[in-house]
């Protein structure tokens, strides 16, 4: 007879480890793609073009710059959500968490619709405040703010859920107002869930793309990031479209690694 | 220095209803078995959860008053608490940990750090100033908990539970410790226990809360030779009955009657110690005055006596010798005649 707790070193049935090959070649097929695609000689030249070398700037800059939104908007939100109990508080989460599965492009003509010119509130920004967003810096930055802080708010909400909350009332019987109670014990409880929320949010930032190129253009040097130099590349000089998709692996893997122990497990 | 406490407030269907004072220099001991509402009555003492109706004054000063609209915040309130796992700050270190307090109170950061040194030098644990919580022993967080708590000098001190989080080994160390440290202590100290040890132990006073009431008040004395509960009628060992009585005679509330010496009238507990209680085979006849028939349950050894569950009108648990089950041949599920002399049963008013 057979012992259940065998059951790992079991045979493998063969249609299942078939299927199971093929979808491990998917995965990784592409990525053999780009390194043997990969113009090792001309590599350094292309990345460090004048194009390349904007689209990177650019990139990290509205990248970081949509993460300390994230955290600075999501922060607060996620602390709502996990803290504070209203009604509608369920649909309001669904709502500010939407972007993660929304097709980026339409979170990207949604931002058009309430930010642009003749947008809900995007007439009255640009008349009475003088603030144009589309197809501006800032409205790069806010196209990828908006796709990449719903990630902020899930793990960050995740974090403060999971901690005891007797901490903060330890922390008020020793005379701490609400403000320090915050700022030296709340958030330093949750840290690791904060870490883990920026990178996070700046991967997905990094990457964005839909809502980007609908809401802010793809303008060089203004609005043109990474992935829009590397889809516009592929067209003229597919090497250096590799060059770069090359650095946004990189990233991601560094990302994915540094994340391990949270969602890999450490064993 | 005193506390007065009035206190009603209902979380769900679990309702809390306490109303009593602790005096000068004392300890008392909130005693009763989980889900009492001890924890409760410490959070709402704290602040951390607001009263329903009710008062609680420090030394004659309102820190809240339904009545009149009062309700200091827990940041405000000249207390200290130890909770439950202590809840040492898990980022900072002991030192920091112990300063947190100063510093909120305004302190200087190097005056907050000098002074939380002395109170780790106080509890012998200067050495571990710059550890971590995690890398504490159970004892060592204990005292870190406490100095933490006493560092900004409250006037009221409360105890969630002190021992529980540490192993039997260690916790009759820490308890002397503690009460040393609890002594020297000069506001009023409110501990929380589920344990009649630690409560005998450590308080000059206990209160003992059941269903978020006070079932009973005093000293130990007091409370284990009158228990008024079934709950610290066990913890004492006895067996207590409730009934009316009518002269020499109580009616029990759970069926039975039992004959007792002296007169009494109206509502009364009845207290049997299990060693008072004998057994037989046939019904004895003479002196008992109280016999009735009953099935032994349960049978547990305890030392060289074993203690019987018996069922019958009323239940009873009976102590007798191992000598005395071998000559009866006794066991579970066997019948027996049980016998209480009227003059060992304790009769006081309920």
């Amino acid at each position: 007879m057979r012992v259940p707790n065998n059951r790992s070193e079991s045979p493998l049935p063969l249609p299942l480890g078939l299927l199971a090959g093929v979808g491990a070649a998917f995965f990784i097929f592409p990525l053999l793609g780009l390194l043997v695609r990969m113009p090792w000689a001309s590599a350094w030249l292309k990345l460090t073009s004048p194009t390349a070398l904007q689209a990177l700037r650019l990139s990290l800059l509205a990248s970081l710059s949509a993460t300390a939104l994230a955290i600075a908007l999501g922060v607060p939100l996620a602390w709502v959500y996990a803290r504070v109990s209203f009604p509608g508080r369920n649909l309001l989460r669904a709502l500010t968490t939407l972007p993660m599965v929304l097709p980026p492009v339409v979170g990207g003509v949604a931002l058009l619709l309430a930010f642009g010119r003749r947008g809900l509130i995007g007439g009255w920004l640009s008349d009475v405040l003088g603030i144009h967003l589309p197809f501006t810096t800032a409205g790069a930055i806010m196209a990828e703010t908006f796709v990449a802080m719903p990630f902020l708010i899930l793990t960050v909400e995740a974090g403060f859920r999971s901690m005891d909350p007797r901490f903060e009332d330890a922390a008020r019987t020793l005379g701490a107002r609400r403000w320090t109670v915050l700022w030296r014990v709340t958030l330093p409880l949750v840290r690791p869930s904060l870490v883990a929320g920026a990178v996070l949010c700046w991967a997905r930032a990094l990457g964005e793309f839909g809502a980007t190129i609908t809401f802010a253009g793809n303008f060089p040097g203004t609005t043109q990031t990474m992935p829009l130099a590397v889809y516009l590349a592929l067209e003229t000089d597919p090497d250096a479209a590799i060059a770069l998709s090359l650095v946004l692996l990189a990233v991601s893997l560094v990302v994915l690694v540094a994340l391990r122990d949270r969602w890999l497990g450490s064993a | 220095m005193s506390l007065d406490a009035r206190v009603r407030l209902g979380l769900g269907t679990f309702q809390l209803d306490v109303d009593f004072s602790v005096g000068v220099a004392q300890t008392v001991a909130l005693l009763g078995p989980n889900g009492a509402g001890k924890t409760t009555l410490l959070r709402a003492l704290a602040g951390l959860v607001p009263l329903d109706e009710g008062r609680v004054a420090l030394d004659g000063v309102a820190l809240e008053d339904t009545a009149a609209s009062i309700r200091m915040s827990p940041e405000h309130r000249p207390i200290g608490m130890v909770f439950q796992e202590y809840l040492l700050f898990p980022h900072l270190t002991a030192l920091e940990n112990v300063a947190f307090g100063l510093r909120c109170r305004g302190r200087p950061r190097t005056q907050a750090e000098r002074e939380a040194h002395g109170w780790l030098g106080r509890v012998g644990l200067a050495d571990c100033a710059a550890k971590k919580p995690g890398a504490l022993s159970g004892g060592q967080a204990q005292r870190v908990a406490l100095v933490r708590a006493l560092a900004t000098s409250p006037r009221l001190l409360l105890l969630d539970e002190p021992l529980s989080a540490l192993d039997a080994s260690a916790r009759a160390d820490v308890r002397r410790d503690l009460r040393r440290h609890l002594d020297s202590f000069e506001g009023v100290r409110l501990l929380v226990t589920h344990d009649p040890v630690e409560a005998l132990a450590m308080a000059d006073r206990l209160i003992v809360l059941e269903q978020g009431r006070i079932l009973q008040a005093g000293t130990a004395s007091e409370i284990t030779e009158r228990p008024r509960s079934r709950y610290v009628a066990d913890l004492v060992g006895v067996n207590l009955f409730r009934g009316r009585a009518t002269r020499n005679q109580v009616e029990l509330a759970g069926g039975g009657s039992l004959a007792v010496v002296e007169a009494a009238s109206g509502d009364v507990f009845a207290m049997i110690h299990p060693r008072m209680v004998s057994l037989y085979r046939q019904r004895p006849h003479g002196t008992p005055r109280n016999t009735w028939p009953g099935r032994a349950r349960d049978l547990d050894l305890q030392g060289d006596r074993v203690r019987v569950r018996l069922e019958g009108s009323p239940s009873i648990v009976a102590e007798v010798t191992t000598s005395a089950v071998r000559e009866l041949g006794l066991d579970s599920g066997e019948e027996v005649w049980i016998a209480v002399k009227a003059t060992e049963i304790v009769v006081y008013p309920a």
